[in-house]
């Protein structure tokens, strides 16, 4: 028997969900026409239940006596819309209310399904209400509009065994093609060849769960083929552009603290004398363009779970996020067919890092946000997390006869293809094929998985740890086995649901899943560990010796593969890449009366503009290691240039997070692209008090379809500027992801985003006291800009407000960088420094105005003292590498310390509230109180 | 020295756990995290503790409403331990979720008494989403009351302090006019949202739109106490938002409130 409750707010109460709602829809084009929107949850209960005990879920549990009543009933002229889960796709909320109904002492519940009804009270047509549950109330990716005599979809059918071969041996190329894009396996003519050639010598075709496990394996996703491969590039033979490049500034650097880096899961680095701490940055691109919250809500649950499986396991102590968006504001006219429409996106994404993050306890202290057209169809969503560990966890060893323990939650078909998925261009037909590569997470299911692992970490209950990511138990097995072989019953796997193939069990992505290698004396201990705080743990097979991947369902063999042909197979292709300078139009522009209103349009460009709105959405605080916050200054809002954090409690030591990026930069040279966002990424670490001597980065590359010569070109002169400015730095990469083929194919045109690097920047800081922020503290002080101007226009935002890119890319001298860098790290050591700011977007003139507004202070600032022989404006807005804004109060003291370095006094903090910058002929160029630069500046954001 | 001993319940979802008993220890006292599950098995009991703190975090993910799984396990599961640990007298303490926790389980503020009657809840946000910030907290003086200062956790605490807020389900709602009434009567409100210099103020000074900016209460015994904003994230000087501003800020204004709890164990010991 079925039981219905609808829980809804009293009347006279307010439904704030509702009234935000409303807000989206009148943002639709529907102002004026909606009255009132009223939203309901919908509860199906399923079971042997009495009508007394339905009487008692509903009056003692699900409804609040004091704000809700039962059942919201639609006046006349309301429109109706519930909207519930497709089958299949997991409903986070089942598993906590089946708990809370056995503990009212009630058993006979089987199953529990949710639904949101919104009550719309508006002159609105079906058509009218049909577009807006489209837009806002429901995406059909995962979710479907439900009528209210809707029941419980019907369990699936059981799954009967049978064993499926691809006939491969028989498939001329066409057919091997053919195969390859109808099982979505994303495999390139190629490796269909090797794979066939492989069978044909065992004489026998593979079967679907061979050449499945084989097209996991060998995805861009898990292999980075096109960063580890051969390239012909403009003549010159590069065999592993990663190791020729990014891991090779390591290996030479040498830095005795790198731990274990490009090598588990996260690079680990040295904290303390007890601890290490890792960092890996990911991205959630595709799944975050077709389910914005599902897919960044699961990329963030993603990453974290790779310090987890980092070494013997690391508790995640910060998350970053960052994120590029096509304009928020684009016509939706304009959009390409089976996009979602940017503001969504934004939205979505945001509110997914947020229920995530927050739910798991991690600050979200760290982040950025660009926006640009060219990410209309591929938005970036980053992901990162830093984890902690004692250093004598930070090596894993998988030993023969280890029984392999997959703990966490169940499997279903949820996530299925998503590494292949991830490895091709999204096209229109993306939601409807790939559907199931996406997924929605439970944070509350990874957060008590990840406190138990903790657990069985510190009592030494297991040898090695991976995660289920992309490519589920097979990659996880798969990687945990290439040495010794393994073993695994898939019908032992807990399933969330009947119905599943044995392929499918094998290469779920469902998620907050992590694997054990677990000695077989201590397998009771850890599994009444597990029990004891309702996680569940089970053994799916064992570590051998046979150097075979060997998988059974049901006792019948369904995959058996030397590891040597799954990890060593792939044929290595050369690809060819070229690159050419792209030219674009250089304006000419002059300050026609003063800059006032230049500055205000870049205040109040989205990428400058405040994003308090987003960063107040994430919790910065919990585990009360916050320093230094994202929002810093006497209102507490202004743009810090990095986060610090103290992750153990009792000690002084900090860590701080930067990051740097820069798309626009992309578009002109990706090789000064990546010289500046390290650039960047530094900056932002010395200028709230630490030292890039004990800095490491992290890149993540994301590119276009790199099988086109002129897109991997790119990515190969990203990845030169990447090794020639991080070693001029002396600063290492410890660990990396690349994400390719972030195109959207639309009609008969393809739109590549600009090519994106991100750079994250980790570094550790003896005492975390002496950090500092960006606001201005005292009036009087002097304000200095550390670091030289040049006329280096091109990519900045102030040619991009203007409508323009122009050519002339900032450029990087690390050598001389190095040398501004440490000493002003020394002066901030030293205490002379009141406050520092990064020069970055928007140049000399919006860190200043930043400045100035965060701390409340006015500014006075003359240009007329430059030596470098610039235009007022471009001293302005260039946004040279290697600058800093710093406040000083003893300029004898400062100017001493810094001796060498370029230095520049600009002028001093003035009481009143306005912020004025004379030019070179010392006329008034800027003049504007702070307050109202500072609305410019929040107000983009402010209404959302 | 016999050391207060606090336990700080943890479940599914909590996550202010470790910072919380971290706050009890740098208070003094021995605080131990302990799974509900040990104590609903009854591997551990209540008895052995002097104070209980229920953490902030999304017990259970906040499903069907903040704190509400959590409390129904303890109404059903835990009542007569609680009962006792109360009436024993006792210290709890509900911070955020935790204070959810207790407002849904009917122990706070209990004035019919009975541990179970639910008299006031704590629902979502007037602005409809999560939000972390600093709030100003003024500590309520009880003029007509005979007792001033009922709540035995914020003896000796400045008149306004400054304490981060981070919730999505706070906006504090009394099921009644009579059940206000009756905390303003009986000074069982202990904290109210305000500005800097402690005047009244909409959005974001009160940052939920709380009923007469109520952001923490207490029960009539003045020792179960539960509130919003996170005390725990401010007991150093370092997690100010402008300690940068002014580098010679003492302790943060949090730890006297864990610092009072345990002294005030520690007296019947």
């Amino acid at each position: 028997m079925i039981y219905r409750v609808e829980v809804a707010e009293k009347d006279g109460f307010p439904d704030p969900v509702g009234a935000s709602l409303k807000k989206d829809m009148e943002d639709l084009g529907f102002a004026g026409r909606i009255k009132d929107v009223r939203t309901a949850q919908v509860y199906l209960l399923e079971g042997d239940l009495s009508g007394s005990d339905v009487k008692q879920i509903r009056e003692g549990l699900l409804i609040d006596p004091l704000t809700q009543c039962c059942g919201a009933k639609p006046e006349r002229g309301v429109k109706v819309v519930e909207v519930a889960y497709n089958p299949g796709v997991m409903d986070p909320v089942e598993d906590s209310v089946k708990k809370a109904v056995i503990d009212l002492g009630i058993p006979g519940l089987h199953t529990v399904k949710t639904a949101k009804k919104y009550l719309i009270k508006g002159a609105l047509s079906d058509r009218d209400v049909r577009s807006i549950a489209e837009k806002i109330l429901y995406n059909k990716v995962i979710q479907h509009i439900a009528s209210e005599g809707s029941e419980i979809a019907q369990d699936a059918p059981s799954y009967k065994f049978e064993l499926k071969k691809i006939n491969m041996l028989a498939a001329d190329d066409k057919a091997l093609a053919k195969i390859s894009k109808d099982g979505q396996l994303f495999l390139n003519l190629e490796e269909m060849r090797a794979i066939k050639r492989h069978f044909k010598k065992l004489g026998r075709n593979p079967t679907d769960c061979e050449l499945e496990t084989l097209a996991q394996t060998w995805s861009e996703h898990c292999k980075h083929k096109t960063m580890r491969g051969r390239i012909e590039f403009e003549g010159q033979i590069i065999n592993n552009l990663l190791q020729d490049t990014i891991m090779k500034v390591t290996k030479e650097l040498n830095k005795p603290w790198c731990v274990s880096v490009f090598k588990d899961n996260s690079g680990i680095i040295r904290f303390d004398e007890r601890h290490n701490i890792c960092f890996k940055v990911e991205t959630h691109n595709h799944p975050s363009a077709l389910e914005p919250y599902g897919g960044a809500g699961t990329g963030i649950g993603g990453v974290i779970r790779d310090p987890l499986g980092t070494g013997l396991g690391a508790k995640p102590i910060v998350n970053t996020d960052v994120f590029c968006f096509g304009p928020p504001d684009y016509p939706d006219k304009r959009l390409p067919k089976g996009v979602l429409h940017p503001k969504r996106i934004m939205k979505g994404v945001v509110a997914g890092v947020r229920d995530y993050g927050n739910r798991m306890g991690i600050p979200t202290s760290n982040g950025a946000v660009c926006f640009d057209e060219g990410f209309i169809g591929n938005p970036l969503v980053f992901c990162g997390n830093v984890g902690i560990m004692p250093k004598d966890k930070s090596f894993k060893q998988v030993h023969r006869e280890d029984l392999i323990v997959v703990v966490g939650g169940r499997t279903g078909r949820d996530g299925i293809h998503g590494a292949t998925f991830s490895s091709g261009e999204l096209t229109h037909e993306s939601e409807a094929v790939s559907a199931q590569a996406v997924q929605i997470g439970n944070p509350i299911q990874e957060k008590k998985m990840v406190d138990t692992i903790l657990k069985a970490r510190d009592e030494n209950l297991y040898n090695a740890i991976t995660d289920c990511g992309a490519g589920g138990l097979s990659s996880a097995v798969g990687e945990m086995g290439e040495a010794l072989g393994a073993e695994v019953y898939l019908e032992r796997v807990p399933l969330k649901y009947k119905g599943l193939t044995y392929s499918e069990i094998w290469i779920s992505e469902a998620q907050e899943r992590m694997v054990l290698a677990v000695d077989p004396k201590k397998a009771g201990e850890l599994k009444s560990l597990f029990e004891k705080e309702n996680v569940e743990a089970t053994t799916i097979g064992r570590f051998t010796s046979d150097r075979r991947l060997r998988l059974f369902y049901e006792g019948n063999p369904v995959c058996d593969m030397e590891m040597k042909f799954l990890h060593d197979g792939a044929p290595n292709i050369k690809r060819k890449a070229t690159w050419r300078s792209p030219v674009f139009k250089e304006p000419r522009l002059k300050d026609k009366g003063g800059l006032t209103s230049d500055l205000i349009d870049l205040l109040s460009n989205l990428n400058i503009a405040s994003k308090e709105w987003i960063i107040r959405q994430y919790d910065h605080e919990v585990q009360g290691g916050s320093v230094l916050k994202p929002l810093q200054g006497i209102e507490n809002d202004g743009p810090g240039d990095a986060c610090v954090t103290r992750p153990i409690l009792s000690s002084k030591k900090g860590i701080i997070l930067s990051c740097g990026i820069n798309p626009d930069y992309g578009k002109i040279d990706p090789y000064w692209m990546a010289a500046s966002v390290i650039d960047e990424a530094l900056r932002q670490v010395v200028s709230v008090g630490g030292d890039i001597n004990r800095a490491a980065i992290l890149d993540n590359f994301c590119w276009g379809n790199t099988d086109k010569p002129d897109r991997l070109g790119s990515l190969v002169r990203a990845a030169f500027g990447c090794y020639d400015i991080a070693k001029g730095y002396g600063v290492p990469f410890i660990s990396g992801k690349d994400s390719l083929n972030n195109e959207y194919a639309a009609a008969k045109k393809t739109i590549s985003i600009p090519p994106t690097l991100l750079i994250s920047c980790i570094a550790v800081m003896k005492d975390a006291a002496k950090a500092v922020t960006m606001d201005a503290k005292n009036v009087g002080n002097y304000i200095y800009l550390i670091g030289l101007t040049h006329d280096e226009l091109g990519g900045s935002k102030y040619y991009k407000v203007k409508g323009f890119v122009g050519n002339n890319i900032p450029r990087v001298d690390p050598v001389y960088g190095k040398r501004v860098m440490t000493t002003l790290s020394r002066a901030i050591e030293k205490g002379l420094v009141k406050s520092c700011h990064d020069c970055s977007e928007g140049g000399l003139a919006v860190a200043l105005a930043e400045m100035a507004f965060a701390g409340g202070l006015g500014m006075e600032i003359r240009l007329a003292g430059s030596h470098e022989n610039l235009p007022d404006n471009v001293l302005l807005f260039s946004e040279s590498n290697t600058r800093f804004i710093v406040e000083v109060e003893n300029q004898k003291r400062f100017e001493g310390t810094m001796a060498g370095i370029p230095i520049w006094k600009l002028g001093r903090l003035a009481k009143d509230r306005h912020f004025k910058v004379f030019g070179q002929d010392k006329r008034l160029l800027v003049n504007a109180g702070i307050d109202s630069l500072k609305s410019a500046w929040q107000r983009p954001f402010k209404h959302l | 020295m016999k050391k207060v001993r606090v336990i700080v319940i943890r479940t599914a979802g909590t996550n202010c756990d470790v910072e919380t008993a971290f706050a009890f220890e740098l208070a003094g006292a021995s605080a131990e995290l302990v799974h509900i599950n040990e104590l609903t098995r009854g591997e551990r009991s209540l008895c052995d503790y002097h104070i209980l703190a229920i953490p902030g975090g999304f017990t259970y993910g906040d499903d069907i409403a903040s704190g509400k799984i959590l409390a129904n396990e303890m109404r059903h599961r835990l009542e007569g331990d609680i009962r006792k640990f109360i009436s024993d007298g006792k210290l709890i303490i509900g911070i955020c979720n935790g204070f959810q926790t207790l407002a849904k389980a009917g122990l706070l503020p209990n004035l019919a008494g009975d541990f179970k009657t639910e008299e006031t809840t704590l629902t979502v946000n007037d602005s409809a989403k999560f939000e972390d910030r600093w709030v100003y907290l003024k500590k309520i003086k009880n003029q007509k009351s005979k007792i001033k200062n009922r709540c035995v956790w914020t003896k000796g605490l400045k008149d306004i302090i400054y304490l981060p807020v981070a919730h999505g389900e706070g906006k504090l709602i009394p099921r009644d006019k009579g059940v206000l009434d009756e905390l303003k009567k009986e000074g069982l409100i202990v904290f109210r949202y305000c500005g800097e210099k402690g005047g009244k103020g909409r959005y974001p000074i009160n940052p939920n739109g709380s009923i007469d900016d109520v952001a923490g209460i207490c029960d009539r015994t003045g020792r179960v106490f539960g509130l919003m904003p996170h005390p725990e994230r401010h007991i150093f000087a370092t997690q100010h938002p402008r300690w940068t501003r002014d580098p010679k800020r003492g302790p943060g204004d949090g730890l006297r409130i864990f610092e009072n709890g345990v002294s005030y164990a520690a007296m019947r010991l």
